[in-house]
């Protein structure tokens, strides 16, 4: 689908912070509250965007650190559907946050989230591993989150170093 | 036993008055917690890209000096992209210098073409170094008023009235610091009449070229006759987010550029080496970066203007840089008085108008270099502010109509 101009602007803006009184992205982008608000309708109705979720470094948060995973994952894909109906029934577990079909040495890139070692590994023996046209798979354990989705997580390095005023 | 230091000073350093921004930050300062529109550069940090060319650089061991009007590679780059973005043709040996920060080709051009008592015509409100700058190269420099009721543009007449038989050339910023008027082809094609009538020479400083929101830019030298007339000022600060790089360039004819090279041979030798390979990588790859940069400011003019018309401070719309010019007329205090009480009763730093010449007078210059978060709560600050001003003026009017 072809965007204008105007909306390819509030598709940004909401990109970068979706937090932003549609007031104030009004006043951005030159255009009154009304047409923004049915600009930001429509791009929810096709589902351009697709939800707006808060980017959360739970390894902050005592007590709610989550261990993620990624699972490399070869398929055998099926006539007809080919990958879609295997991909179906793994994203439906709610630990699988993204997936992905890939090119290259596997099939699928999983990503998990669990609250233990155990339920990661619960979920690739029980669950993942039994799925029929599943051959193998290879876990990796993420360590560290340095970045995510063009958000840079950690010590915050982009502070304002500039003097208070300036000429 | 030392004679009085003051006794020792030049008069002409002496008579300098120091930077109004200067006052004002040495307040701001002072203050914690302070929102700052008060920024006159940009508040992204140089694109990446830029910073690993020149710890590269550095890695590889370029410490040397380049040759004085900079590496070569950096010159044929500059040239490269003057000609593509604007249309202007420079030969990257001779018509070229790379210069610590724009400030210092401004520095350069009048100590090359001002002999004792020529006068240069400023156009006011002005960034804060011009005047010094002519006086410190032994001119003087005469402030043109420009006015909001036209969007602070600079008209013919204007320089018609104040030319007289020592007028040698105008100093124009388009897009202006500290009003963010920008000056179409149109406009800069009048102004070009009058230098050719009266043979004047145009320094030209185009150091927010990349910062235009409504139209193209059009340099002053791609004007019809111009290109001999101007000396062209530009730099990496503005557009590329690389303020403290302190790297600018000046394009010029030869016969200019001539002369300045002898003073830059005698006063800094070059522009630092290992930074001039980060500009190098600034011109070649980032243009992406500058437009992403560029819209994004577009988006906050557009916020801070409507947002300071409704709170009631009259604000034009400029067509580039990063600044707004709201009036404060209406408050009936002096724009220094105005700022400083906003500083103490609300905490957001912006700069007294005066600070940039009489004609600046009242008016703040907010720049919007900041994020939209901090924006949208300095906004909400200033109508807090002058909701106090509007309720304590209503008290005074009860207090004086009771008695």
């Amino acid at each position: 689908m072809r965007l204008s101009g105007e909306e390819l602007e509030v598709l940004s803006i909401l990109e970068e912070n979706h937090r932003i009184p549609v007031q104030d992205i009004a006043l951005m982008v030159n255009s009154s509250v009304e047409d923004v608000s049915a600009i930001i309708k429509k791009l929810e109705d096709e589902k351009i965007i697709v939800s707006y979720p808060a980017l959360i470094d739970w390894s902050k948060v005592a007590g709610e650190e989550n261990i993620v995973a990624m699972i490399d994952v070869k398929v055998t894909p099926k006539r007809g559907v080919g990958f879609d109906e295997v991909a179906e029934r793994i994203y439906r577990f709610p630990e699988v946050t993204s997936l992905y079909l890939m090119s290259g040495a596997y099939d699928l890139s999983i990503t998990i989230e669990g609250k233990t070692m155990s339920e990661i590994a619960r979920f690739v023996s029980e669950k993942l591993s039994t799925i029929d046209n599943v051959i193998s798979t290879t876990t990796h354990f993420m360590l560290k989150k340095y970045k995510h989705d063009g958000v840079i997580f950690g010590e915050n390095n982009d502070r304002d170093r500039r003097m208070v005023v300036s000429p | 036993m030392m004679k009085e230091h003051q006794h020792y000073l030049s008069g002409m350093v002496k008579e300098l008055k120091p930077s109004g921004i200067r006052k004002f930050f040495d307040l701001a300062a002072s203050i914690k917690g302070v929102i700052s529109l008060g920024v006159g550069e940009p508040d992204f940090i140089t694109p990446w890209s830029i910073r690993e060319a020149a710890i590269l650089s550095l890695e590889e061991g370029y410490t040397s000096y380049t040759a004085n009007p900079g590496l070569l590679e950096l010159r044929q780059e500059i040239s490269g992209y003057l000609n593509k973005r604007f249309g202007v043709q420079y030969n990257p040996v001779d018509q070229v210098i790379v210069t610590a920060g724009a400030s210092q080709a401004i520095d350069l051009t009048f100590r090359a073409i001002l002999n004792p008592g020529d006068e240069v015509l400023i156009i006011e409100p002005a960034f804060v170094s011009y005047a010094p700058l002519v006086t410190l190269a032994g001119g003087k420099p005469i402030p043109v008023s420009t006015h909001p009721s036209n969007g602070f543009k600079l008209t013919p007449e204007q320089i018609e009235n104040a030319i007289t038989t020592k007028t040698k050339a105008i100093l124009l910023c388009s897009p202006n610091n500290p009003t963010g008027t920008y000056l179409n082809k149109e406009e800069l094609t009048k102004i070009a009449g009058v230098v050719e009538k009266h043979d004047l020479l145009v320094i030209s400083d185009e150091i927010y070229a990349e910062l235009t929101y409504d139209d193209e830019y059009t340099s002053f030298a791609s004007i019809e006759g111009m290109y001999d007339r101007t000396i062209l000022i530009n730099g990496f600060s503005k557009g590329f987010a690389m303020t403290g790089w302190r790297l600018g360039f000046l394009a010029a004819p030869q016969p200019f550029t001539e002369q300045m090279v002898k003073i830059l041979q005698y006063t800094t030798m070059c522009a630092p080496h290992m930074l001039q390979h980060g500009a190098i990588e600034a011109l070649r790859n980032t243009y992406h970066e500058v437009e992403s940069m560029r819209r994004s400011y577009r988006r906050r003019r557009n916020y801070i203007v409507q947002s300071l018309n409704s709170i009631g401070l009259d604000c034009h719309t400029p067509g580039g840089a990063f600044y707004v010019f709201p009036s404060i007329k209406k408050t009936g205090m002096s724009s220094e008085q105005f700022a400083e009480e906003l500083l103490l009763a609300e905490k957001v730093a912006v700069v007294p108008g005066s600070a940039f010449g009489e004609s600046g007078e009242g008016y703040i210059r907010c720049s919007y270099a900041t994020s939209m978060e901090q924006l949208q709560e300095a906004m909400q600050r200033i109508k807090r502010f002058m909701d106090s001003l509007e309720s304590k003026e209503n008290r005074v009017q009860e207090l004086s109509t009771n008695n």
